[in-house]
């Protein structure tokens, strides 16, 4: 079994108006150094096989075809044998 | 022949029923219920995937609903050329599966609009206006992700097709920020495929089609595009 983390980001040309009022917040605080805050999303999930190579191809696969919009975000992801 | 509507249910459609008594009841069409679960049309000559928060608006919305059995027959029903109007939620669907060009992000307010906006008719060649008589629509929206955005390439591309439908403008039909309601490239409303067939749009006509409600704008749309069946 592996477990599978994906990180998807926001392309960097994308607006972000969350990020935008978040580091409002932030210099309300005064943070005045915050700069470009983006929001992405985390997900995890256990991918239930042996076989890393499939394992990779189903979580390249789902972060593709649903947990990211290719026209506006890019993901990243970790794969990590667990027992 | 009264032309056949087929309105799509997703789980947390909200706006399936005002769709269905506009077109049925106001407009006197036939008018059908689609289960997301079902693959059958059921014989609908203009498919309309409603407003709502199909699936919570979980992930990015229409993300999942695109994903529903349904959607599969839509896809082709559309690609064979079939009439697919999707509001609201609807249209995020039909981004989202890839129908229609762009995506639509979070409102620039981050706050979720609720008003009557004014539309302009930026093209007439198509079923959607073309027997519309006036240029300027007013119609409500109501959604907390409206903020379309697209690249320059695609851009040039809906221009070059003709593909915007609607842009909003101020009552006297000025594209500008202030008539902006949540940060829409290019003011963009509502677009149609480059064979213009398909076709999204955020306000929402099925809201503003019964007199005794007061306005009657989104009437317009329904009735050119069953013109187009009566011709």
């Amino acid at each position: 079994m592996f477990k599978a983390t994906v990180i998807i980001k926001r392309r960097p040309k994308i607006l972000d108006p969350q990020g935008k009022a978040v580091e409002q917040g932030a210099k309300l605080l005064g943070f005045n150094n915050v700069k470009q805050t983006r929001i992405g999303k985390y997900i995890e999930f256990f991918v239930d096989t042996t076989d890393k190579k499939l394992a990779e191809n189903e979580v390249r696969e789902y972060s593709e075809k649903l947990l990211s919009n290719p026209i506006m975000e890019d993901f990243v992801y970790t794969l990590e044998e667990v027992i | 022949m009264k032309p056949k509507f087929g309105v799509v249910v997703f789980p947390g459609s909200n706006c399936d029923h005002d769709a269905y008594y506009s077109l049925k009841k106001v407009l006197g069409y036939q008018a059908e219920f689609l289960w997301h679960k079902e693959k059958d049309l059921k014989g609908s000559e203009v498919v309309i995937l409603p407003g709502g928060f199909s699936y919570g608006d979980y992930l990015r919305t229409g993300a999942i609903a695109r994903f529903s059995p349904i959607m599969d027959s839509v896809y082709k029903f559309a690609e064979s050329g079939g009439v697919v109007i999707g509001i609201c939620n609807g249209f995020q669907i039909l981004l989202e599966i890839g129908l229609l060009p762009g995506v639509m992000i979070k409102n620039e307010s981050l706050k979720f609009v609720c008003k009557d906006v004014y539309l302009n008719i930026e093209s007439r060649e198509n079923i959607f206006t073309k027997s519309i008589q006036q240029n300027i629509l007013k119609i409500p929206i109501a959604h907390g992700d409206g903020n379309y955005f697209t690249d320059e390439i695609t851009l040039k591309e809906l221009e070059k097709n003709n593909q915007i439908l609607f842009r909003y403008v101020s009552s006297d039909g000025k594209v500008n920020s202030e008539s902006n309601p949540n940060g829409s490239f290019m003011n963009i409303a509502g677009i149609m495929n480059k064979r213009k067939n398909v076709m999204g749009l955020m306000p929402h006509p099925e809201r503003c089609c019964n007199p005794l409600l007061g306005d009657t704008d989104g009437s317009l749309i329904f009735r050119s595009v069953a013109q187009h069946f009566l011709n």
